[in-house]
């Protein structure tokens, strides 16, 4: 991809993004609800006292001043305050994500992990009992509700066995000092293993719960893209030259399969930062997910808007980073 | 004489469909011996690729050999273990297929999909040794500048030079064998004759044996001195090319010349074969051509097996005596 051509796909997301913000904004205005009243529910205010937070907060401005208050604000990377934690937005934020990143990052790799060798065998193996046992387990694992999924693996696993923790991040006295934020990797750096294995120990049922329905999606996106890779003449050609099975099935058929799998997946991930929220909240996981779902109950607008638009460029972030893997697998794109 | 490179004897391969099996190649018999060009014709469908696939131990399942023996320098490929067929592939029987474009892998370079063979077979010791080796094959088909173009990509060749980079890969190892199947049909008469005469200098200096896959005949007249035309899974008739061209035995054979223009007349009219090749999952034991054939009897209803027709070659007609001239 030219630099000119990079360029292009940047300014295409700037409506988007722009769309988005806005979409956002009037929803969480529109909504039912006062920040004020919330934020001040507990101590005795007066009405007067509510009117002078209310202006300080900047809320007693007209809808579009207000919209384009924070459109200017948002250009240079100012989100404003928190109203629930009196702390500006993007620290808030900051010190969330890497939890979001992390369990994502789990779950994707995981899906993928399981997704391709099922993949590659039910195509392999077509028309067999083993293929359709696959599409069968995959199509019952797409239409798992994650909620549910979430809630029966902490009963099954945690609960009812303590195989696993039932939800949290780690154990409290297996706390290190935040580095990157990246509990895996700081306890890693802080050369704690016992750490890094209550780390992980926490990470497996939530990246289950997020990655068993995503690998049943990627598993059939796998599936297809090789039976019809396997069929193509390249792949005969490479078995006429006398390679083995493993080498054909593997380097010659996957890489092309790929193509559209990186593509999903790409797409899958942003979905799953949405899909977080649930199962954040099902796990006490302490990430986005679960702040932007507590502060949509506490009408805290200007979080939940950075972080709205926060998905979005990731979104959109995400496409891109697709576009280039793509690009990577496909030789034809690098024109 | 030394008994032939390739021998097939009495090859069924069936596919299973829905509406019963289709037995796709039907009892072949075929003889190729090392530095012979052998020439096999015959419409889509009739059987000629599904014959080779098989020799090859490439068919695509649910596709299978039911019967028949394949000699391969004295050993039977049928009873081979995996491996070992494997380790022939490529090696000492080797693919070239019609369209490169679709024979290529697009996602990996020329350079990789050539070097591939010459490392899996241990002809390179190393890739250094394979890139070089590489390069030197495809300048052996025609390829200007081939060191500088191994890192392209299928897609950065043009079709004639696709197809050059095709078959310098299927020889890369130096086969006895090679299986062409239309090699030529997408490149231009000058390409084609270009690649039809590497393939005559193998088979000259280093005895390549040469098994002609085409619907050209006038490439089979050119290339091949012996010829083999299939109909409908079976072989109809076979021998030496001059004759089987001058003085078709077989209906079929006569047909097919028939629907081909010709470049001393003309002016002569075309005259394509009428009707269609039978359904191969409905057939019954008689003659396959008869519900196309002008020469077509009551006798053609029953079976018709190969039988010499003169010249050193066989037909399946009850009625290639009355076609001697």
């Amino acid at each position: 991809m030219t630099a000119s051509r990079l360029l292009e796909r940047l300014f295409q997301t700037l409506p988007v993004l722009l769309g988005v913000s806005l979409i956002v904004f009037l929803m969480i205005t529109l909504t039912p609800g006062d920040p004020v009243e919330i934020m001040l529910a507990d101590s005795r205010a007066t009405p007067e006292q509510a009117a002078v937070l209310r202006h300080d907060l900047g809320l007693d401005r007209p809808l579009p001043e207000r919209f384009l208050i924070f459109l200017g604000r948002a250009l240079t990377g100012d989100f404003g305050i928190s109203f629930f934690h009196r702390r500006p937005v993007w620290d808030v934020l900051v010190e969330r994500l890497p939890a979001t990143i992390e369990l994502t990052l789990a779950a994707i790799l995981l899906a993928l992990a399981v997704a391709i060798p099922l993949g590659v065998a039910a195509a392999v193996k077509r028309d067999t009992w083993m293929d359709r046992a696959l599409s069968a387990i995959s199509l019952f694992g797409v239409s798992l509700p994650g909620f549910w999924f979430g809630i029966l693996l902490i009963l099954l696993f945690a609960v009812q066995w303590g195989i696993f923790p039932v939800g949290g991040r780690t154990s409290f006295d297996l706390e290190v000092a935040r580095i990157t934020g990246f509990l895996l990797i700081d306890t890693l750096l802080a050369g704690r293993l016992d750490a890094f294995g209550a780390a992980l120990r926490h990470l497996a049922l939530p990246a289950i719960t997020l990655g068993l329905p995503t690998a049943a999606l990627l598993a059939r996106v796998v599936r297809s893209a090789m039976a019809e890779v396997l069929t193509s003449d390249y792949v005969l050609f490479a078995e006429a030259k006398g390679l083995s099975r493993g080498r054909v099935l593997l380097r010659h058929a996957l890489k092309n399969a790929l193509i559209p799998v990186v593509t999903v997946a790409a797409i899958e991930t942003g979905s799953l930062l949405g899909g977080n929220m649930i199962v954040e909240t099902v796990f006490g996981w302490p990430g986005l997910g679960r702040l932007v779902v507590e502060s949509i109950f506490a009408r805290n607008y200007p979080l939940v808007q950075a972080a709205v638009l926060f998905y979005a460029v990731t979104y959109v972030v995400l496409n891109f980073v697709a576009d280039l893997l793509y690009t990577g697998l496909n030789p034809k794109v690098r024109l | 004489m030394n008994p032939p490179l390739l021998s097939v004897r009495g090859l069924r391969t069936v596919f299973p469909t829905r509406r019963g099996p289709v037995v796709a190649a039907d009892d072949v018999d075929l003889e190729i011996a090392e530095g012979e060009a052998l020439g096999i014709v015959g419409e889509s469908g009739s059987g000629k690729s599904v014959t080779f696939l098989s020799v090859l131990g490439l068919l695509r399942p649910p596709g299978r050999i039911e019967a028949g023996e394949i000699l391969f320098a004295g050993r039977d490929l049928r009873r081979l273990p995996h491996a070992e067929l494997r380790a022939l592939r490529g090696r000492q029987m080797a693919l070239a297929m019609q369209d490169a474009l679709s024979a290529l892998n697009p996602a990996f370079t020329i350079g990789t999909q050539v070097t591939e063979t010459l490392l899996t077979h241990r002809i390179a010791p190393d890739m250094r040794a394979a890139r070089a080796q590489a390069a030197a094959l495809l300048t052996r088909v025609g390829i200007p500048a081939a060191a500088e173009r191994l890192d392209d990509y299928p897609h950065q060749f043009s079709g004639g030079m696709r197809q050059r980079a095709m078959i310098a890969i299927s020889l890369a190892a130096r086969p006895r064998l090679l299986v062409a199947d239309e090699p030529t049909t997408a490149l231009d008469v000058t390409l084609r004759a270009q690649v039809l005469d590497l393939l005559d200098t193998l088979r000259r200096e280093d005895g390549l044996a040469l098994a002609l896959i085409t619907h050209d005949l006038a490439v089979v007249a050119e290339r091949c001195p012996r010829v083999m035309v299939m109909y409908a899974g079976q072989v109809v008739e076979s021998g030496p090319t001059e004759a089987v061209i001058a003085r078709p035995r077989h209906p079929y054979t006569r047909g097919l010349l028939e629907s081909l223009p010709r470049l001393e007349d003309p002016d002569r009219p075309l005259h394509p074969i009428p009707g269609q090749v039978p359904d191969l999952a409905r057939l019954d034991p008689g003659c396959r051509f008869r519900n196309r054939c002008g020469m077509a009897i009551a006798e053609c209803a029953a079976p018709v097996t190969l039988q010499p027709a003169g010249e050193g070659r066989l037909s399946r007609c009850i009625r290639a005596p009355e076609m001697a001239p």
